[in-house]
Parts: structure tokens; sequence; C-alpha cells
């Protein structure tokens, strides 16, 4: 590895590592005034010219809060709780190719941190671990409505990790790759993968939603059932953190649904522009963008439409309708796959 | 009896296999939500953008002066005893000589204090009031950060001399009520 090579990545890392924050703090204002719009108010508009320096006053007053552990609570935990979901956040960030190579001075480089052969299993392996954050910090809160919440939210995010897990296996099925950077090289141009799988999309979006604990499956953090969920008893930059890592975990899956399942850095006629390779990638990283702000939306737009589901419709969603319709996926996709040798099979 | 043709028969019909997917009523609800970030907020930003308010609207206290200039309250108290909430007190001064173009009467409020927070701007002190001396205004009490504030003395409550309240229309409004 070259030296170059070496500063190329350590300035990707810096630069993903301060577009996943600065977008986290954004999707905060963007939650608020969203939410406004759909409701015919305004939102925050008070902080700068359309209340655009609202995160950071938000940021501000998180930091100059005054930072309170209970009495009861074991410290230690207490703070590696936040700590954990904010690492594991920022974690999954690494495998996205978030553009294609560049090429400079006869060099190329390719616009994701690593290519990992094993992409998908990484975020899967990062995404579970993700759910210690929660339970460490409801546990050690020593608090009903902490651990009530934090047993909901690690409940939740085991059963729809099944069947995103399975969702995931059809798709896996027809690349077949485990790597992020070939899956999304396979759709190029318009072969997207959204019209191979729409149905283990749409499986894949809704434990996605589950995944990140956010509405219509927040009953981690209902406040109106259990105060805050697991996050009652944190107050200032710990709950900064928890808040945070929810937005960064909501980036991170809506990056990882356009490269999955909408072609990545891919577009339309993008070989027909008759463009120079990094003006092509330049706008591909754009487009790229494009669509995770467009998920991200959609993330928004589900929270303001849709009511909470009660607990056991939950699992029942998640144990008896996804996971079914997962395995429902795979067979229909194998079937698909195995067409010539199921008919020589079946007709010899 | 029917009172109006909008009441609707519940129905414990099972769902169809299209409405137990809920995936269109899903979509349906997001098309309405969709349609609203598209309409005009109905906001009103307070402070810099006010809302219409009618000309005997009861907010903010005025005590009246004369033609002359002399303050036409003459400390009689019907008006503390009118208010439901106590939000009023006084004390009672003889006027002395040499003051008739201060006070009207013999008699006047020497301290004249109305608890913002305590009245419910119902408008009893005004029907009570045989002098004319106090009346409701349309303009609004604004939010302080301290509760002593919102008790208002003679100072904010009369009118001045050089800006004279029009309260013509409450006048007219409260004698078109007495009759």
């Amino acid at each position: 590895m070259g030296l170059e090579l070496l500063i190329f990545k350590a300035i990707l890392v810096l630069v993903i590592f301060t577009i996943t924050l600065t977008i986290a703090a954004y999707s905060t204002y963007g939650e608020r005034k969203i939410a406004a719009f759909l409701q015919d108010r305004i939102g925050p508009n008070r902080a700068g010219p359309f209340g655009l320096f609202q995160p950071l006053a938000d940021g501000g007053k998180m930091f100059l809060k005054e930072e309170i552990i209970p009495a009861n609570a074991s410290a230690f935990l207490f703070v590696l709780g936040p700590s954990l979901a904010m690492l594991t956040a920022l974690m999954t960030g690494v495998v996205i190719p978030w553009g294609d190579t560049i090429t400079f001075q006869g060099v190329e480089y390719s616009l994701q941190i690593t290519d990992l052969n094993i992409g998908v299993l990484y975020i899967f392996g990062v995404v579970s671990f993700g759910v210690y954050g929660i339970m460490i910090g409801g546990w050690s809160s020593n608090n009903k409505f902490s651990l009530l919440g934090a047993i909901r939210a690690s409940a939740q995010m085991i059963s729809y990790e099944l069947a995103m897990g399975l969702s995931i296996v059809a798709l896996i099925m027809t690349t077949g790759t485990l790597s992020i950077k070939e899956i999304v090289d396979q759709q190029a141009t318009w072969h997207w993968n959204i019209l191979y799988q729409p149905l283990g999309f749409l499986i894949f979006m809704i434990c996605a939603f589950a995944e990140c604990n956010r509405a219509p499956f927040d009953l981690a953090e209902c406040e109106t059932e259990l105060v805050g969920g697991y996050h009652t008893e944190y107050s200032s930059m710990k709950l900064g953190f928890y808040l945070f890592a929810e937005y960064i975990n909501m980036f991170i899956s809506s990056a990882l649904m356009a490269s999955l399942y909408f072609g990545g850095y891919n577009f339309p006629f993008m070989n027909s522009l008759g463009l120079d390779q990094n003006w092509v990638t330049i706008l591909g990283t754009v487009v790229f963008f494009g669509k995770v702000f467009f998920f991200i939306f959609v993330f928004m737009w589900i929270r303001w439409t849709l009511p909470r589901f009660r607990y056991d419709q939950l699992m029942r969603l998640g144990w008896q309708s996804l996971i079914p319709l997962a395995i429902l996926n795979i067979l229909l996709t194998g079937i698909f796959t195995m067409r010539e040798e199921l008919k020589n099979w079946l007709f010899n | 009896m029917q009172l109006t043709n909008r009441s609707k028969v519940v129905s414990n019909k099972k769902m169809s296999f299209a409405e137990k997917m809920y995936l269109p009523a899903i979509v349906k609800g997001m098309a309405i939500t969709l349609s609203h970030l598209f309409r005009k907020p109905a906001t009103i930003s307070y402070p810099e953008e006010k809302r219409p308010i009618a000309p005997v609207y009861r907010g903010k206290h005025v005590l009246k002066r004369d033609a002359n200039g002399a303050e036409n309250c003459t400390a009689c108290g019907l008006c503390a005893v009118a208010c439901p909430a106590e939000a009023i007190t006084m004390t009672a001064a003889e006027r002395k000589p040499g003051e008739e173009h201060l006070y009207r009467e013999e008699k006047y409020a020497a301290v004249y204090e109305i608890n913002m927070l305590r009245c419910i701007y119902c408008g009893l002190c005004e029907e009570a009031c045989p002098k004319e001396a106090i009346f409701l205004t349309p303009e609004l009490v604004p939010t302080y950060l301290n509760r002593s504030e919102f008790i208002y003395g003679k100072d904010k409550l009369v009118e001045p001399i050089d800006k004279r309240v029009d309260v013509t229309q409450r006048q007219k409004h409260l004698t078109e009520k007495k009759q």
C-alpha cells in the first residue's frame, strides 16, 4: 500500500465522518421542517435564515446541559451505552461505496473506504452489535421505563434482523456476491435490483425502519407510554449521542437501500453522456446522495403519516408476515435462477 | 330521530386481503400527508404578525381622563368589588387645593393596581364604574419574565395626556349592552 493511498484513505475517512455527522445534524432540522410542513406549520425559523443554525443551537444546548448520572445507575455501563450506540452507527459507513473510482495523476482511487468481500455481512454484524448500546443504556439506568424500552428495542431488533437477513439472502442469490461495491457495479445504468427484487426491497425497507427504531416501530422510545424509553435517564450530550446515533443509522440505512436496491452511484445513460470518467464519478456521487436524501425523506414522511404499532402487532408483523414472505421470496428467486435446470429435471 | 345525515352504520365485516395488507391504505395516507406538504401553513408568527382583533376586544385596561386632562377615577372601589378575580386594589386620597387640573373630583386613587395575571378580562369593572373611568382596550398585555412586572400601577394604566386612548367604540358597545 503506497503512501499516497494511505493519505487518500485517511482524508476519505475524515470527509465521510464529517459528512455523516453533518447530514445527521441536518436530519434533525429536516425532520422538524418536514414534520412542520406536513402539518401545515412553518417549523424552526428563529436561528439564522430559515432556522438553518438550529442544529448548532441544539448541539450547543446539549453540551451545556447538566450531566446527570443517577445514583443507582452503574456509572461505567451508563457511559458505555451511548458510546456503543454512536460507535456502531459510525462504523457501518466504511463499506458503503460513495462513488466510483477517481483517477488522479494516473492513479485510481476508489471512493469507498474499504471494499470488504463480505461487506453485507459486516454491516449486519455491526448493526446487530448496535442493539447492545440500547440494551446496556436501558439496563444500567436502573429504571423500569428504561428497561422496558430497552427490552422492547432489543426484542424488536432481533425479530426484524431475521426478516432483513432473509430478504438480503434473496438479493445475494441474484448477485452472487457479498461485496457491496460489486453489487452496485452489477446494477450499471438502469439495471437496478429493485426491478428484480421488489418484494425483497419492501421487506428490507420495513425491517430497516424497525432496525432504526423509527416510527411506526418506535416502541423503544415511545414518549406516550414509556416517558422516553431507554434514554429516559440520560441528559446532556449522552442523550445527544443516542439521538444522533438514531439519525446516523437512518442515513446509513438510506445509503444501504440506495446502493443495494437503487443502483448506488449508477444512473441511466451514465456511459452515453460522453464525459470523462472523473466527471461521471462525481455526478454519480451526487446522484447517490440524491437517492439517499430521498430515502431519508421517506423515513420522515412515513413517521408523520403512520401511527405506532401495538407491541403484539409488531411481533405478528415480524414473525408471521415478513419472515414467511422473505422465505417465499427466496424460494421464488431460487426457482427463477434455476429455471433451466428445473425444466430439464422435470421434463426429462 | 335523525338530526343529520352524517351518521354511518358501523360494520364488523371481515377485511379483504387487500385491506389486510394495509399497503394500499398506507399509500393513500402518504398521499394525504404529501398533499399537505404543498399547502400554505396556517401559522401566524405572533410578535411580528398579528391576528386582527375586534375594536371592542377586552384587553389591557386604561384609566381615562376627562376633556381637561383630569383623572376620572374617584377611587369609589366599585370596580374592585365587582372584580370576580379580585385583581384590582386601590388606595384613596383627598384632593388638595390646586390639584383640580389633575383629578376631576375631591377624591382620587393615589394607588391603583391591577394584577394582570389574576385578571380574567371579563369587563365587569367597566360595567361597575359610575364615572366612566376604566375601560378595556384592544391592546394585549405582553409577557414578562417576572411575576411582579404583571402588576400594573397608575403609571401604566392612566392614559397619557398627549396620547389619549380612543374608547368610543367600547363605550358605545357598553351602552348598547346595558339597554
